[in-house]
């Protein structure tokens, strides 16, 4: 337990639970630290966007008077923070986009009711990159988050804040959404544990929509069992998002035996060993021994094959902008959010009320969302569609059939989870990629398949590099085979004494 | 393809996108996406021939629903957020007010 962390940085989902449930603690008295600690820390990091304090700490107050009506609740007085991206009603949501500043939806998220009524107490919500496009967190209305092990450096992104709230212990649990690796990514730069769930497995009801094909909602926590414990409340069919699927919600936390003996961890080796990657040492590094660990926690390690890897990257950003592109047509000054206003003689003849679209959006959009607007905007235009988004459709088939045959116990590999690094890289500086919006994206090599093929992916910390900065291990698995996921990472974090590291924090100074 | 991405085809998807976007942002953004459209020209050499499109990885699992009348949000919280909305409580209110639609 690292002292610098203070008495309670370390504290988990799980145990202020097991507290509040049995009257050790109080919800007030939790909810309070954490408000302290935000109070003091969120300056340095800026993590959150907004804070809750009194809606807050109302609530903790109710679930300390009806504690024992309460008692079952699996998150009763746990503080969390909710990404900017998902609508909590009543309270400002704005993708961290100026297009959507003053935003209050009149409709809540179904993760934030299920949350609720969980137990858990929403004290704020975090920064993102605008409409959670971008790696970095830096393309933010409120400007970057910091990682906390590197205040030069990013905490990643794009649910960069959700990721640095975490690790900087100023919430136990953070909700993000993943649409390329947002989720997976923050998690590995911040030493944390990041899941995104399968494709259907949680309801994107109140998630403002990126990429529908691929967005995806889950939590970031420091634990494989909290994460565990969280996705058991989020998992399920919701009647508001008809992608969400029927299929049946495990017992996550029963499935933390703490052993992964019989399971099969398939390495794509070619993958890492092609210079295209571009692994860092350190991270190829962590990452064989990491392999080693999960094989004395009594897994075996097969060798597969990928091949149609490589081409996630551009896969990924065809798709993604092409959905984009769609989805943000919404936001046109009419409805919510900022307007520009045009009179009649500026639209030089034309249409004022398409005058007053173009305006607004040029100036309501930073450049990342406009250059991904464009991108798609362009792979779905006459004359484009079939070489560029068609074709993206159909090697994006070529990915899940790569993993198919991995999982496939009949024809082909028999694993049951496929083990990479999260990132080639560890969490690079501010302005770093910021001219070069390839080179950023290229660093998505390794997360962006989870979301094309919709398969449910967990990073788990896998030490640090030389110079001290968190690297993560990822597990893809079968498709809402969680389960399996969760066990062999929690295995594997009780292997290594990654999981009990906090960095060295210092919110007051 | 790509390598012919001029600034006259930025600002025609710039038209279609309804983005005004500046002279500066054309002259940013020209070589940037032609940069990544270079770069997924490598998908140009798969061979597709025997793949399907992947349009969403949750399968054929499209589901109906009956075609019942069910509550949604009112009026009021419709036009809640609106930069120029016209309340529902209003002798003639409960609309979005925008610029004249013709030109």
């Amino acid at each position: 337990m690292p002292a610098a962390a203070g008495p309670a940085g370390t504290e988990t989902a799980t145990s202020i639970r097991d507290a509040v449930r049995t009257g050790r603690r109080s919800a007030v008295e939790v909810c309070g630290h954490y408000l302290d600690r935000i109070a003091e820390g969120n300056g340095r990091w800026n993590a959150l966007t907004a804070v809750f304090r009194d809606e807050a700490l109302t609530r903790a107050a109710e679930i300390d008077r009806r504690r024992n009506e309460w008692r079952d609740r699996p998150l009763l007085g746990v503080p969390i923070t909710i990404k900017d991206v998902i609508c909590t009603r009543g309270q400002p949501t704005t993708a961290a986009s100026r297009i959507l500043a003053g935003f209050r939806p009149p409709y809540e998220a179904t993760v934030a009711t299920r949350l609720r009524e969980a137990g858990a107490i929403v004290v704020g919500k975090t920064n993102c990159d605008e409409f959670a496009m971008g790696s970095s967190t830096e393309h933010s209305a409120y400007g970057p988050s910091r990682n906390p092990w590197d205040r030069e450096r990013t905490p990643g992104g794009s649910s960069g804040g959700a990721a640095a709230s975490v690790a900087a212990a100023l919430a136990p649990v953070a909700i993000g959404s993943d649409t390329g690796g947002s989720i997976r990514q923050p998690a590995a730069f911040c030493g944390i544990v990041g899941l995104k769930p399968t494709y259907g497995r949680v309801s994107r009801y109140g998630l403002l929509a990126f990429a529908s094909s691929l967005d995806q909602i889950g939590p970031l926590t420091q634990t494989v069992r909290d994460a565990a414990l969280v996705l058991g409340v989020l998992a399920g069919r919701d009647p508001r998002d008809a992608t969400s699927v029927e299929a049946p919600v495990d017992d996550y936390t029963a499935a933390l035996t703490g052993e992964a003996t019989g399971l099969r961890v398939g390495v794509p080796r070619a993958l890492l060993e092609s210079g295209d990657a571009g692994i860092d040492d350190d991270v190829l590094a962590a990452f064989r021994q990491a392999l080693d660990a999960m094989q004395a926690a009594g897994a075996t390690r097969v060798d597969i094959d990928l091949p149609h890897a490589e081409y996630a990257v551009p896969v990924y950003y065809l798709v993604a902008p092409a959905e984009a592109s769609s989805n943000l047509a919404r936001y046109d000054g009419v409805r919510y959010g900022a307007r520009c206003g045009v009179d009649d003689d500026e639209a030089n003849g034309g249409s004022p009320i398409a005058a007053m679209y173009d305006r607004t959006r040029d100036a309501g959009f930073g450049p990342e969302v406009k250059r991904r607007i464009m991108l798609g905007t362009y792979a779905l235009s006459a004359g484009y569609y079939d070489a560029y988004y068609r074709r993206a459709q159909r090697v994006r088939s070529l990915i899940r059939r790569d993993y198919d045959i991995a999982f496939d116990a009949a024809g082909g590999s028999g694993v049951d989870v496929v083990a990479m690094p999260t990132t080639p890289s560890p969490a690079f500086r501010l302005g770093e990629h910021l001219q070069d919006p390839l080179a950023m994206y290229l660093g998505d090599v390794f997360t962006v398949s989870a979301n094309l093929t919709g398969l449910p992916a967990i990073s788990v910390p896998a030490g640090f590099t030389g110079e001290g900065l968190p690297v993560g291990l990822q597990l893809v698995g079968r498709a809402f085979d969680e389960a399996t996921l969760l066990r062999l990472g929690h295995a594997y974090e009780h292997h290594t004494p990654w999981s009990n590291r906090l960095p060295g924090l210092s919110t007051g100074s | 393809m790509s390598d012919r991405l001029t600034r006259a085809d930025v600002e025609r998807i710039a038209a279609l996108a309804h983005l005004d976007l500046t002279p500066d942002e054309i002259v940013l953004f020209t070589p940037q996406l032609a940069a990544i459209l270079d770069y997924a020209e490598r998908l140009q050499g798969v061979d597709v021939s025997d793949a399907d499109d992947t349009w969403h990885p949750g399968g054929s699992d499209c589901r109906r629903r009956p075609d019942t009348v069910r509550p949604s949000l009112d009026r009021e919280a419709t036009l809640s957020n609106a930069p120029d909305g016209v309340a529902a409580a209003s002798e003639t209110g409960g609309f979005f007010r925008v610029p004249r639609v013709l030109g």
